[in-house]
This record gives C-alpha cells, sequence and structure tokens, in this order.
C-alpha cells in the first residue's frame, strides 16, 4: 500500500503536443491517500483511462512526475510498480486452471507453495470463486472470467494500489450489484488503496469514498459523492451527476436574489454582483411544485418511475426537470414551483460561485 | 414455437449436385470402376475385387513411398510451423513495415506451382543457376540431380520458400486478434517473454495454427507438381512421394487397376486425416471461448 502523489501530471500523445487542446490529460496536481476508495468519473475519452495507465506505469507521462510514497517512479515500467490492474473485458489465461490464475502473478514473484496455495484460498472464497478453481477459465462465463481478473488484482497482498479500469462492463446488471458490493467489502478488509474508473455514476457514487470527476482531460472536481451532488463545482458537474441531472437557468444574482425573466428567487446566500454569464442550478428532487408564490410553468410531459415521478415542464422557455416523490401532492392546479433556497447553487462562466452565508 | 419444415429447399441445391455429380462423381465411378475390375483392352472387365487393394497394401514401393512422403510432410510441418510463428511474432503490428512484409509475404503464395519448380529448377542447376553454381564454387559438393540427399534439401527448402508465408500469415492474423488488455496484464503479473508466448499469443492462435497445420499437411501431403519439375522423383527414386509414384503407375505403365485402388486408399486417408483435424476443431471450439 502506498500514497500516490501526482505532481504536475500531464500527457498528450501527440509528439510535440504544445496546443491545450492536444493533451489528453491537462495538469493535475492530487495525492491518493493511502487505503483509499477513489473513483474516477467521466464521461468516455475524458482521460480517465489515459490518468489510470499512466499511475500502472503503462503509459509513461509527457509531463510530470508519479511518485508512490514519496519514490520517484515515472521511469518504471508497469511490472517494476507492484501494482494491480483489472480492465474493462476480463482478461484470463485460457489454457490455465482458475486456480493457476490466481496463482500466477504470485509466482511470478517468486512465492512460496504454501504461501500461494494459503494466498489463493483466501481471495477465491472471498469472491466465490471456490467452487471452480480446478476449472479451465477457458469456457466460463464473462461474469466468472471478470471474478478471475479481479481476484488476480487482489491475490498480491503488498501491491501500492488496485487500479480497475471499468471493471464491470460486460457483467449483467443483476450481478453487477452484486460484485460492486463485493469490491467494497473486498476493500474494507484488505485495505488497499483502490482506484475504480467508470463512466456509471452509480457505480462511482457507491463504491467511493471520493469522487474525481473528469471532463475533457481535466479534473472538474474532487469529493465526496454527497458534494458533487449538493455542491457541483462545475455545471459539467451538476449535468453528469445526478438521474436526472441539475436543471440550469439562465438568471441575473443580485445579493441574494437571483432574478429569472423579471421574477425575483430567494437565494440561500448573498453572492453581491458576479459578473459573467450567470445561472441559477437547482437539482430536480429540491424543485417543488406550488399552486401559487412561486414560477409559473407549463407541464410537457411526466415520466412515471413507481417511486417518483419526472415531471417534463417549460419555465419561460427554457426545460425544467421536477421530482415528485411518491404520495406528494400534485395536481392540475399546481401550476408553479418553487425552488428550496439552500440547494439553489449559482454558477458564473459554467464555475460555481460561493455564496456568504448570512 | 414450433418449426415449420419445409424440405423444398432442397431442390435448390440440386443443380450444385448435378454439377458435382459430371465435375466428381462420375469421373470417381470409372476411377471406383478400375480399382475392382481387371482388363486386358477393348473395354472388357473382369471383377478382381479387393485385389487390386491387397496388391497395393502389400506393395513394397508403395510403401517406400508412403514413407518418403511421411517424411517429407513431417519435415516441413517442423521447419514451417515454427518459422512461421516466430516470423508471425516478429512482424512489426502496424504502419508502412507492416504493410510491406504482408505483402511481400504473399508474394510466394501467388506463384503458379509449376513456376516455383521451374525457378527452383534453374536457381539450383549447377551450371547456369545462381545457386547451385554459388555452392559448387564455395566448394560445396551439390548437385540435386544426382545426390539424393541434396535433392531432399533442394525440395524441403523450395516448400520452405513457397509455404512459409501461409503460416505466418495465418498466425499473424491470430496475433492481431489479441487486445493490448492482453499483454498489458501480463506485464502486470510479470510474466516473461515465454509465459506470454505459452499462456497467451499460443492460446489465441491455436484455431488458426490448427488451419495452417491442416492446409499445409494436406498439401505436402498430396505434393506433385514442384518436385515433378524440379527432380521428376529422382535421383533414382529418393524424391518418388505419392502422387509422383501413383502418375508414374497409371499413366507410365498404365496399371490402372492397382493405380485405381491406390488413389482411392490415398484419398481416403486423406480424408481421414482432414476428418480427424476438423473433430479436434469442433469439439476444442465447442468447449473454448464465448
Amino acid at each position: 500500500m502506498a500514497q500516490i502523489t501526482l505532481s504536475n501530471l500531464a500527457h498528450t500523445y501527440a509528439p510535440s503536443g504544445e496546443q491545450e487542446s492536444d493533451f489528453a490529460l491537462k495538469t493535475l496536481n492530487h495525492v491518493w491517500q493511502e487505503g483509499g476508495a477513489y473513483a474516477l468519473l467521466g464521461p468516455s475519452g475524458c482521460g480517465k483511462t489515459t490518468l489510470l495507465n499512466i499511475i500502472s506505469g503503462l503509459i509513461m507521462p509527457s509531463h510530470g512526475r508519479v511518485l508512490f510514497d514519496g519514490t520517484d517512479v515515472t521511469d518504471l515500467p508497469a511490472e517494476k510498480r507492484n501494482i494491480a490492474q483489472v480492465f474493462q473485458f476480463p482478461v484470463v489465461y485460457d489454457t490455465m486452471s482458475v486456480r493457476e490464475n490466481l496463482s500466477f502473478p504470485l509466482k511470478n514473484r517468486g512465492l512460496a507453495g504454501a504461501q500461494i496455495q494459503a494466498r489463493v484460498a483466501l481471495i477465491a472464497e472471498m469472491i466465490g470463486l471456490e467452487d471452480i478453481l480446478d476449472q479451465k477459465a477457458r469456457g466460463l462465463t464473462a461474469d466468472a472470467k471478470q471474478k478471475i481478473s479481479l481476484g488476480r488484482g487482489m491475490v498480491r497482498e503488498s501491491v501500492n494500489a488496485i487500479l480497475l479500469d471499468e471493471p464491470l462492463t460486460v457483467i449483467d446488471p443483476q450481478l453487477k450489484w452484486e460484485l460492486r458490493t463485493q469490491l467494497k467489502s473486498l476493500h474494507r478488509e484488505l485495505g488497499h488503496t483502490v482506484i475504480y474508473v467508470t463512466h456509471d455514476q452509480v457505480e462511482a457514487l457507491t463504491f467511493a469514498d471520493t469522487v474525481v470527476m473528469m471532463h475533457e482531460g481535466r479534473v472538474l472536481q474532487m469529493g465526496t459523492p454527497e458534494s458533487l451532488f449538493e455542491t457541483p463545482k462545475h455545471t459539467f458537474v451538476g449535468h453528469f451527476i445526478g438521474s436526472p441531472g441539475m436543471n440550469f437557468l439562465d438568471a441575473s444574482i443580485e445579493g441574494n436574489h437571483a432574478v429569472i425573466s423579471g421574477q425575483p428567487v430567494p437565494l440561500g446566500a448573498n453572492y453581491r454582483n458576479p459578473c459573467g454569464h450567470t445561472q441559477i442550478g437547482i437539482r430536480p428532487e429540491y424543485v417543488q411544485f406550488t399552486a401559487d408564490g412561486g414560477l409559473p410553468v407549463v407541464v410537457r410531459h411526466i415520466e412515471d418511475l413507481g417511486h417518483r415521478r419526472i415531471v417534463h415542464a417549460e419555465l419561460e422557455r427554457s426545460p425544467i426537470l421536477v421530482s415528485v416523490p411518491e404520495g406528494c401532492p400534485f395536481d392540475s392546479t399546481m401550476t408553479q414551483v418553487r425552488f428550496i433556497p439552500e440547494k439553489i447553487n449559482v454558477f458564473t462562466n459554467s464555475w460555481r460561485v460561493e455564496g456568504e452565508t448570512f | 414455437m414450433a418449426k415449420i419444415q419445409n424440405n423444398k429447399a432442397w431442390l435448390l441445391v440440386l443443380p450444385v449436385l448435378v454439377l458435382v455429380a459430371f465435375s466428381a462423381v462420375i469421373p470417381l465411378m470409372t476411377v471406383v470402376n478400375y480399382a475392382f475390375n481387371d482388363t486386358f483392352g477393348n473395354n472388357q472387365f473382369f471383377w478382381n475385387g479387393l485385389g487390386w487393394f491387397e496388391e497395393m497394401v502389400r506393395s513394397e514401393r508403395l510403401h517406400a513411398a508412403l514413407g518418403r512422403q511421411i517424411l517429407f510432410s513431417g519435415i516441413i510441418l517442423a521447419i514451417e510451423v515454427p518459422l512461421g510463428i516466430f516470423i508471425a511474432l516478429n512482424m512489426p503490428k502496424r504502419g508502412f513495415w507492416a504493410s510491406l512484409c504482408l505483402v511481400l509475404m504473399a508474394l510466394p503464395l501467388l506463384i503458379p506451382f509449376n513456376v516455383v519448380g521451374t525457378i527452383w529448377q534453374i536457381f539450383c542447376r549447377i551450371d547456369i543457376g545462381l545457386l547451385g553454381r554459388g555452392m559448387t564454387a564455395l566448394g560445396v559438393d551439390y548437385n540435386y540431380t544426382n545426390d539424393a540427399f541434396d535433392a531432399w534439401v533442394t525440395l524441403i527448402v523450395m516448400d520452405v520458400w513457397h509455404w512459409t508465408s501461409l503460416v505466418a500469415l495465418l498466425c499473424y492474423a491470430g496475433l492481431q486478434s489479441i487486445p493490448d488488455a492482453y499483454y498489458q496484464a501480463a506485464r502486470i503479473d510479470q510474466a516473461n517473454r515465454w509465459d506470454i508466448f505459452r499462456y497467451i499469443e499460443l492460446p489465441k492462435m491455436s484455431g488458426v495454427l490448427l488451419i495452417a497445420v491442416l492446409l499445409r499437411f494436406i498439401d505436402s501431403f498430396m505434393i506433385y507438381t514442384e518436385p515433378f519439375v524440379v527432380t521428376g522423383g529422382g535421383p533414382g527414386n529418393s524424391t518418388t512421394f505419392l502422387s509422383i509414384d501413383l502418375v508414374k503407375m497409371a499413366i507410365g505403365q498404365f496399371d490402372l487397376g492397382p493405380a485405381a485402388a491406390f488413389s482411392l486408399m490415398y484419398f481416403l486417408v486423406i480424408l481421414l486425416i482432414s476428418w480427424v483435424f476438423y473433430t479436434v476443431m469442433v469439439t476444442r471450439d465447442a468447449g473454448g471461448d464465448s
């Protein structure tokens, strides 16, 4: 286990990339604490796999350094860094049995037979492979194969970190949930530093203590799942996290009020008079329908999800989504919406502004 | 849902059946006819039962040709398969050089068999051939026309030159289909070069490799044109393989009965081996990866 430090790290695939747009990964400083459970979240192509491969040593960064516990490992290849990595698609050695697959990384590092046996037995039990230990890996189902990949990643006790690159992509939804829970408890039992790359916010938010949100090669926000949900630093985070994402409405900000098409909306803090393109962001969960005292909306259609309804409405021709929980009163007289003031975030030029609470 | 049985579709196969009947089945029947009968000419046939087959199975001459044939196929497989794998492993993976390699490798495969024979026949002649004269100039006692060993070496080198590309190209295709993640995982698992070959590359190309071995075995087992052009089966009978012997028997000596029995057995042996290969491949795939 180790603390991983990224210092002024950046990467470009272009040989002489000088322009900012050439960079798959823009300059980044970050410390991954020992034993932490991290998720790297972002849409496809945002640079999260590049970042992961730089940490594991499969890619040499074009700029900056990678340090494990203060030791510079930037120039060390993957095989020397003592990390484990699990890939999107299961990688198993077809001709070996499950047991041989799990013991392979240990055997290559010259561990004694008894030690290998004990460690393989432990890991196999943890991830539920003990029944098929002596079967050939060829011909197993995709999720069993991915379990083997996970097992091979966890079998080494002394790894600096376990890197998971969208490990549940090929798994059926039902088993996904099971494996995710397993991963979480494995992390708790083994205490490794785990970095989990995913584009699925549910996976990220349920697995990680700290979520690192990336977009176009840049880290937008780092924080607990809750902080990403409640106080997104960037409109993209607000839009990406949550299902559905945050509503954004153009508004002018005047101290502790926002003005949307001439109507004042109270805010939970004082923002003075920010300049630039100002917007307010409000989660559909924090928008309420009301008969009067709010902003008038036109309801377009309603999605019934069972435990709640998502109402697609229009406020002055800009779309707004409202989440109405089960049992919450909602009828045709309620044609206005109200925002919970404390839950409103204010953004200028897409970045969140911190308000002064009174 | 019950499947609808409609056997009328078989009628669509009829034209092919008719064509195959004329191109293969009917000519084959004349061979079968010769194999079970004897004739003294005038289109008069006498029933000979399994006589020709018994004679051929006991024939020393056939045993010797079969022995040479197995030896030849064994040697060229033992050279071409490892060499093909080795070349495939070392070919560039992408870019200009990969394309150039592919084109150069494919060239020998495109040359007609008798032209290959002619090229090597001339290339190896000690009076005018570059290789033959060169060897002689270097003081090597080389003459494929009167030394059995030299003749064998010439034929084997020619076959390796002609067909190793096929094995290499098939293996190359197999290697290209391995995702990068496998190599990355192997690096992280600290697998050495031999492990990567043994546990990743070989299993992933075993399917195409089996096809390569099958093709090369069948082809070399039936080889005729190239040795016929280069050595004509000589010196003596030292490079007389099964098909060369068959042609000598059928067209040289006009022993149509024995030759017909011989060719039927030859055909059945190849069919049997192909079937074994096919069965192995199918059972492998059935127990194989998803």
